[in-house]
């Protein structure tokens, strides 16, 4: 019984299931097309000051939006940026709405089963909130039956939720979360380390503060599709990430846009170094 | 049984994570989502043929700062996105309501996000409630209206229990869409964070990168399930209103 039930779904999960290609089976489809068109669409954050958000003239601007420039011009085409959210990027991707993702994503177990993860990991961050100084909160158990605002599709949710009792009050985008802490409907706004300390450096939240020890460091990585992971695409960003690692570019990039330089990515300067040098 | 198959299922093919019918956890999400779709829903049908009865009568009103008052808000609510609305009561207004605080930092509102839901798609189809019931007030022969004048009715009598019942019958296919479409944009309430089904799938599928397929079949399936629900219930209550070979 359970096995011919199995069975029956197997043709309609075949469809949608796919596994990691060999290149022997290098297509390479989503790459031709590519350069055939001469246009790469890559999936970024509109409200993630500073890696990738909309300037005062409405373009889509930031330390990622260089980074997909500079993808677009070593390969010799045209970008073209989709605005994507933590919810939407890999469905995205899955259905080929954008070419690659690089858009502030956590290296995931789970996203890696979904999307063509290219190493190494260009930069990293850790959980923390962002709280009013006049709460004085100090441990994450403190946010336990409070609420607290967030972003849908950010992976700390969950544990949030489950393992620290947060009552998450997730919003579609960053901007959202934040004004409604600043309308006092949280009591923290929750978000990666290195997005908050941009945010208080702004000058426009003097009064708050990211009280917690962070959790959870965890890097980040863009994505191709699944299937062109081992071919052209996958093993060509995994070059262009060690070059910008290697090469310091992701330090230069750090200081244009006013983010705290990372001891990630010395340490990863450090790891790729030449030894001719 | 169940829960053994479908976790059996999501192990053979990673995809197919249908997390919700073995994880108890997200299960409860569902349920709770489903639920909250429901009621509002069902609180945003009532309030909106509210508004629309009352609209509509005070549009026959003889006093013409009234019906200006109901013709801006018919223009303000029709012609602006849903999801606008949303934003601007929970966010632009939502500060201005009343509020205490259990803390010092926290001001809790007396109107919650859920509470904003309900005032502003209640008024965004309650907008369009108006309309439809007035036009099927000048579907009533303005000979009725003069007769029970003559007989003695006030208007507001004329409207309760002469014209609205007259007029609900020819109404009724219009009021059908307007809800049906209301029903479905109870999604939106998503960006200000109201947990209905919408907002609760989009988490599961977040946290669980392999239900996004599942997710997604089996928001379809509610959809339908619920839309076609109040759509057949909506249609027999056109149909027991019906009068023989009198159109309609």
């Amino acid at each position: 019984m359970m096995k011919s039930l199995l069975a029956t779904t197997t043709a309609l999960a075949v469809t949608v299931s796919s596994a990691t290609a060999t290149f022997a089976e290098c297509t390479n489809n989503t790459w031709n097309r590519i350069m055939s068109d001469g246009k790469i669409t890559i999936g970024v954050k509109p409200d993630y000051k500073p890696w990738g958000f909309i300037d005062k003239d409405g373009n889509l601007v930031g330390m990622e939006i260089d980074m997909a420039q500079e993808i677009a011009d070593t390969m010799g085409v045209e970008l073209e940026l989709v605005a994507t959210s933590g919810a939407n990027r890999i469905p995205f991707l899955e259905t080929g709405k954008i070419d690659m993702i690089l858009a502030t994503m956590s290296d995931r177990q789970d996203r890696r089963e979904a999307s063509g993860i290219a190493l190494p990991n260009y930069y990293t961050s850790g959980t923390n909130i962002m709280a009013p100084k006049a709460l004085g909160l100090k441990n994450w158990e403190d946010l336990r039956g409070k609420p607290v605002c967030g972003k849908q599709g950010a992976f700390y949710n969950k544990k949030a939720t489950e393992v620290y009792g947060a009552e998450l009050i997730a919003f579609g985008g960053a901007a959202e979360g934040k004004q409604a802490l600043r309308d006092r409907k949280c009591v923290a706004f929750l978000s990666d380390d290195s997005s908050i300390v941009v945010d208080l450096q702004s000058g426009d939240w003097d009064d708050f503060e990211m009280p917690l020890p962070t959790e959870d460091d965890n890097p980040w990585a863009l994505a191709v599709p699944l299937d062109e992971q081992s071919c052209i695409f996958g093993r060509f960003m995994s070059g262009m990430q060690y070059n910008w690692l290697q090469s310091g570019r992701l330090i230069e990039l750090e200081a244009k846009w006013g983010i705290q330089p990372s001891a990630f990515l010395v340490d990863q300067k450090k790891r790729f170094q030449d030894w001719i040098e | 049984m169940v829960q053994e198959f479908f976790r059996e299922l999501a192990e053979t093919y990673p995809q197919m994570n249908f997390v919700f019918f073995y994880d108890p956890v997200q299960w409860q999400r569902v349920v709770d989502g489903f639920w909250m779709t429901v009621r509002l829903a069902a609180m945003c049908i009532v309030f909106s043929v509210i508004i629309g009865v009352i609209g509509a009568f005070i549009q026959t009103s003889h006093i013409r700062l009234l019906r200006w008052l109901t013709q801006g808000y018919i223009q303000f609510f029709r012609n602006t996105p849903p999801m606008v609305q949303l934003l601007f009561f929970y966010f632009a207004l939502g500060p201005y309501t009343p509020s205490y605080s259990p803390d010092g930092w926290l001001e809790i509102p007396m109107i919650s996000n859920v509470g904003w839901a309900v005032i502003s798609l209640s008024f965004f189809a309650g907008a369009f409630n108006v309309e439809i019931f007035r036009a099927g007030l000048e579907s009533v022969p303005e000979s009725t209206r003069e007769a029970s004048e003559a007989l003695g009715f006030t208007p507001l009598q004329i409207y309760t229990y002469i014209m609205l019942p007259l007029a609900f019958r020819t109404s009724l296919p219009a009021l059908n869409a307007n809800l049906i479409n209301l029903a479905k944009t109870t999604t939106q309430a998503m960006v200000i964070a109201v947990p209905e089904l919408f907002y609760q799938l989009v988490q599961i599928m977040s946290d669980f990168t392999t239900a996004q397929y599942p997710a997604m079949i089996l928001m379809f399936v509610i959809y339908v399930g619920l839309v076609g629900l109040l759509a057949s219930g909506m249609r027999a209550w056109e149909r027991a209103m019906k009068i023989p070979g009198y159109g309609g």
